[in-house]
């Protein structure tokens, strides 16, 4: 049983509601890698996508999850929804939640929404990114494949590099190492650093050679090209020869240290093919990771309804 | 609310052994022989116990059956009313297909989690039979479900609790029959 009714952000989630989902999360692993990668688990649950902002990886991701539980799903985005007729999001949610379903899953370019959408219904709420502000389920695969390649989270060190102004990925995956008890130390260009880096619990630094030497995971952030405002850095060549991960940077780290990124990748940008498609590389694993996390999520945040009931 | 109290030792570690020795020989003498045999442990108590068994058949044919782990959680019929974290994932490391399994659980009580069991098993593949084989059967079945092995019956109140204690989740091997005084009964 979890502490919260909503996953909105990492920042409310104890180390036991991490390691809650992290070892419900093996057990959807293992479903995943059978022939019959379905549970009767949500049977009878609907479960509403609501994705205001474009995406495919999330997207389906969730969409997966949700049929591999035996969920009822139905997916609402942003250009066939009455919010874009000029119904309020409020408006759209109550109207919604009327019909008797169990979740939300709220996909959108402005952070907050999450928030709203739980105000607005008694349904649970997954955020499944919203702005810039966070990515929960994102964070939680990352910690998954982390865990399940170090066999732990405490004590580890953990770099996230590049575009950490533009990122929700950061804002979520920061605070929940430091909840696990691993070191988080941020590297970007001056003009992609945050203003306070003590919130997340890191230092901060624009000198990635610096730390290659030192960390158990590289975590490369994608460039954000679409929410860059201004010329924030010179050129994607000039980027890649200061801040990507190249073969030459990879073989200065621990020989059992690994490198992650949550995708999209900008090849030759954050990082090089030569690293992404290296053994150090856990990008894939990150992906596989994803469907069996948000199964854990939606399986923990819709059971036990009826809490308190003894059997 | 009242303290569960210790009533009475129902089976100390020899006479838990003797009842899987016992178990072991019935089983290999209804499959005729374990060359088909898989076991499948229920999680957790059913786990250790599976391997006692799987030792026990071992020792018996000289071949050890494969055996698995059953993590029945996402077939619960009781999802809306709890819902805990997987403590242990499933791991059926053989094909099902045409296989007798054995599921081995520590106590048989309302049947529930046998049926989850049956649900879950079938969705690895088709197996020839399925047998049950449990340490204690303490009756009050709320479903029509038997055991084909049983290590002891123990007839109990449904206010009692029978525990069945194994390593590595306890110390020591044994059966106990706890019980709430009345008065601070009730959650």
């Amino acid at each position: 049983m979890l502490s919260v009714r909503n996953l909105i952000d990492t920042t409310s989630l104890t180390a036991d509601d991490i390691t809650q989902i992290l070892d419900t999360a093996r057990g959807f692993a293992e479903v995943n890698s059978r022939a019959v990668k379905k549970v009767p688990a949500l049977r009878g649950r609907t479960i509403v996508n609501l994705f205001l902002e474009p995406s495919t990886r999330t997207r389906s991701s969730f969409e997966l999850a949700e049929k591999r539980l035996s969920a009822d799903s139905l997916n609402m985005g942003g250009s066939t929804s009455s919010v874009v007729k000029g119904e309020s999001l409020a408006d759209t949610i109550q109207t919604i939640s009327a019909m008797n379903v169990d979740m939300f899953v709220v996909r959108a370019r402005l952070a907050g929404s999450p928030q709203l959408v739980a105000r607005s219904t008694d349904a649970r709420v997954i955020n499944a990114g919203d702005g810039k502000h966070q990515h929960p389920t994102q964070a939680l695969l990352d910690l998954f494949t982390i865990r399940e390649n170090f066999g732990r989270l405490d004590g580890l060190k953990v770099a996230i590099v590049g575009d950490l102004l533009h990122s929700r990925v950061l804002g979520s995956l920061a605070p929940a190492l430091r909840t696990m008890g691993a070191e988080v130390v941020l590297v970007g260009p001056p003009t992609f650093q945050v203003a306070d880096p003590t919130w997340f619990g890191c230092e901060q630094t624009d000198d990635i050679d610096s730390v290659l030497s030192e960390v158990d995971v590289m975590y490369m952030l994608r460039v954000q090209l679409e929410r860059m405002e201004g010329a924030a850095i010179p050129s994607s060549r000039e980027y890649n020869r200061l801040y990507g991960l190249n073969a030459r940077r990879a073989a200065l780290m621990r020989p059992d240290a690994i490198v992650c990124h949550p995708g999209p990748i900008n090849r030759g940008m954050e990082i090089m093919p030569e690293v992404a498609d290296s053994h150090r590389s856990r990008i894939l694993d990150q992906v596989n990771a994803g469907v069996a996390v948000r199964m854990a999520a939606m399986y923990l945040l819709l059971g036990g309804e009826d809490h308190g009931m003894s059997d | 609310m009242a303290e569960p109290r210790l009533k009475a030792h129902i089976m100390d570690e020899a006479a838990v052994r003797r009842a899987m020795t016992r178990i072991a020989h019935e089983v290999v003498e209804r499959n005729e022989g374990s060359g088909n045999v898989a076991l499948v442990g229920i999680v957790r108590r059913g786990d250790p116990l599976a391997r006692m068994l799987a030792d026990e058949i071992e020792a018996i044919e000289g071949v050890r059956p494969p055996l698995g782990t059953l993590d029945t959680s996402f077939y619960r019929d009781d999802y809306s009313k709890r819902v805990v974290a997987v403590q242990q994932a499933s791991e059926i490391p053989f094909a099902v297909d045409g296989r007798d399994i054995v599921l081995v659980d520590d106590v048989l009580y309302t049947g529930r989690t046998v049926r989850s069991a049956l649900d879950a098993i079938m969705d690895y593949g088709r197996p020839a039979t399925i047998q049950l084989a449990v340490l204690v059967d303490r009756g009050h079945r709320e479903l029509p479900v038997r055991a084909d092995y049983v290590g002891k019956n123990v007839p109990s109140s449904r206010e009692e609790d029978v525990r069945v204690l194994v390593p590595p989740f306890d110390d020591g091997l044994a059966v106990e029959i706890w019980e709430t005084p009345a008065e601070g009964r009730g959650e």
